[in-house]
């Protein structure tokens, strides 16, 4: 009877192991395993679904690459870029994009994207900051914190995000330093990506810089109730960049594959899936693409992208200054500083 | 109504659970779960056998050390294993960052201390009466322990399952590890149930959320089900 017991069970066992590892995957067809890059990517572009939905299916398409995105925070994707985890990342922060390439991690960066961040907040609007300049909203909404100490106004993502790293230098062009903000009792932080942080703070009734796409995507499906109060001023403008890893620094990394996911994003054909994106969903784009208004080279919009989104290298803007350039196949925008400053 | 949405929520879970796309999500858990457990108990057998079957000095530490395994979280065993495990780290070389091996590397270390314990307890519970009653009966030593194993299969099962419940029920290890990869039609995807209900919470497609919710309880509810019943069969 025992021995009846264990044989049962073993055999029991072994279905279940050869169950799990046999296991066939649903919607595979192909056989082959296609070649990989990893990119690592902020959560505002991830989380509007316009990398999964667009980028990757078109990009497979054309190339038969699979992208596996790993949406984290900018200060997130740089770290996995360093430690060798990412063939390119997909950052939108000035600064610490070119610290990443000063340190010799990052080359070839192309801008292809950008949007407006927006300071949301409830409809009723107590602090009263609709349609005030960014600088004189932020100025009135720690005031209005400082007098309601003991409730939640303003809800910072403080996850090293560009997010993150763009709200912090509103904060000093307002006159206030970030560290010392956080420490008051009605400043609150997440810690978490954009959506997350958009869904705390709708449900606290506070106010939030967010970018245009996440907070679209979310108010649209209804998971928030929260108002745009804030969206002039050139200082909103979100640049998104693509940078690829220096193959001298970190071996092993496939850079040729992500060259060509840096010339798609800029191609007329992936800037057009990018213009696309979201308009039929959300009556508005979520994203524009970069290369027309940089290729028209006149309007706001172009100096703007200039002085929020390119580096000054010299008497000149570029999108990637010539030291960080290797082995590019594609050209570079750039342009005299009188364009900007003059 | 407090409880509107949560009806709602359940209601449109239903119609979602048969999804092409929440069905590959949960093959996917139950094939890296099971993978993991599989690695487990190809160590954990022989090394709890070792434990369980010989006397030798400092057993009593290696036992204790072994039950405090059991408490790591299962986001340090995460962080930890990231470390290791990028490119650069230590273990980089066996590329398992952001694939579906590296959570089933993971949750293996993960249950190896829960099966470890489990089967040592069970064999040394049984080894003293069985052991004795085998060599009376002129037994060698060998043929004891081999019956001494054999009498314990149901611990050893009830280890398993206990490895593999906890395995496709964690968090930490999915998230750091797997990275919550998902591309349609794509080989290299690695979200699984659990990181599958985080994100959508996050997003707050709650159905979505609540179908993988109900698919995941059921795995672990069923594979229980299935110990209590084997448990229930031995005795």
């Amino acid at each position: 009877m025992k021995r009846m017991t264990f044989i049962f069970v073993v055999f029991l066992i072994m279905s279940v192991a050869i169950g799990c590892i046999g296991t066939p995957k649903v919607e595979n067809t192909t056989t082959e395993t296609p070649r990989v890059l990893t990119i690592s990517t902020t959560t505002s572009l991830y989380d509007t679904g316009i990398l999964e939905e667009v980028v990757a299916p078109a990009f497979k398409e054309k190339y038969t690459i699979e992208l596996r995105f790993i949406p984290k925070g900018t200060g997130g994707a740089i770290m996995d870029a360093k430690n060798g985890a990412s063939d390119a990342i997909l950052v939108h922060a000035l600064s610490r994009e070119q610290a990443f390439m000063e340190e010799g991690y990052g080359v070839n960066r192309k801008v292809f994207a950008y949007n407006f961040f927006v300071i949301v907040g409830p409809k009723s609007d107590p602090a009263g900051i609709k349609g005030l300049g960014v600088t004189e909203a932020l100025k009135k909404l720690v005031e209005y914190g400082r007098m309601h100490p003991n409730q939640l106004i303003w809800i910072s993502r403080d996850d090293g995000s560009g997010t993150n790293t763009k709200e912090i230098a509103l904060w000093k062009a307002a006159g206030f330093s970030f560290e010392e903000l956080k420490n008051e009792k009605w400043f609150g932080t997440t810690g978490s990506g954009m959506g997350n942080t958009l869904l705390y703070t709708s449900e606290r009734k506070a106010y939030t810089l967010s970018d245009i796409g996440t907070y679209l995507k979310y108010q649209k499906e209804g998971k928030i109730d929260l108002d745009v109060l804030v969206d002039k001023g050139e200082e909103l403008i979100n640049v998104y960049a693509i940078i690829i890893i220096n193959p001298e620094k970190i071996g092993d990394k496939d850079f040729e594959g992500a060259m060509l996911l840096a010339e798609w994003l800029t191609s007329e054909e992936g800037q057009k899936a990018i213009a696309e994106y979201g308009k039929e969903e959300f009556g508005r784009s979520l994203f524009y693409p970069a290369v027309p208004v940089l290729e028209q080279k006149e309007g706001e919009v172009f100096k703007w992208l200039l002085k929020y989104g390119f580096m000054k290298d010299g008497g000149v803007y570029t999108e990637c200054p010539t030291k960080f350039r290797y082995n590019a196949a594609y050209d570079f925008f750039e342009f005299p500083a009188t364009m900007v400053e003059g | 109504m407090a409880w509107e949405y949560i009806i709602q929520g359940f209601s449109e879970a239903l119609g979602l659970i048969t999804e092409p796309y929440i069905i590959e999500i949960a093959l996917r858990s139950i094939k890296v779960s099971g993978i993991a457990t599989v690695m487990a108990v190809a160590w954990s057998l022989p090394l709890s056998m070792l434990i369980g079957l010989k006397n030798f000095r400092g057993k009593w530490l290696v036992k204790t050390f072994i039950n405090g395994l059991m408490g790591v979280p299962t986001v340090i065993w995460g962080l930890i294993l990231y470390l290791l495990l990028v490119p650069r780290g230590p273990l980089g070389t066996l590329g398992l960052l952001y694939t579906e091996m590296g959570i089933s590397f993971g949750q293996a270390l993960l249950i190896t201390p829960i099966i470890m314990s489990i089967v040592v307890n069970s064999l040394e519970a049984i080894e003293n009466e069985i052991r004795e009653l085998a060599l009376t009966l002129g037994a060698d030593e060998i043929r004891a322990s081999f019956q001494v194993v054999i009498e314990s299969v149901g611990g050893i099962i009830l280890a398993i399952i206990a490895g593999f419940n906890r395995a496709i029920a964690e968090l930490g290890i999915a998230l750091m590890i797997g990275g919550n990869i998902y591309v349609k039609g794509g080989h290299y995807n690695t979200r699984v149930l659990t990181t599958a209900i985080q994100m959508y919470t996050v997003r707050a497609e709650i159905s979505v959320a609540i179908a993988l919710g109900i698919i995941l309880m059921g795995i672990v509810l069923g594979v229980n089900l299935l110990s209590n019943l084997i448990r229930k069969w031995l005795t």
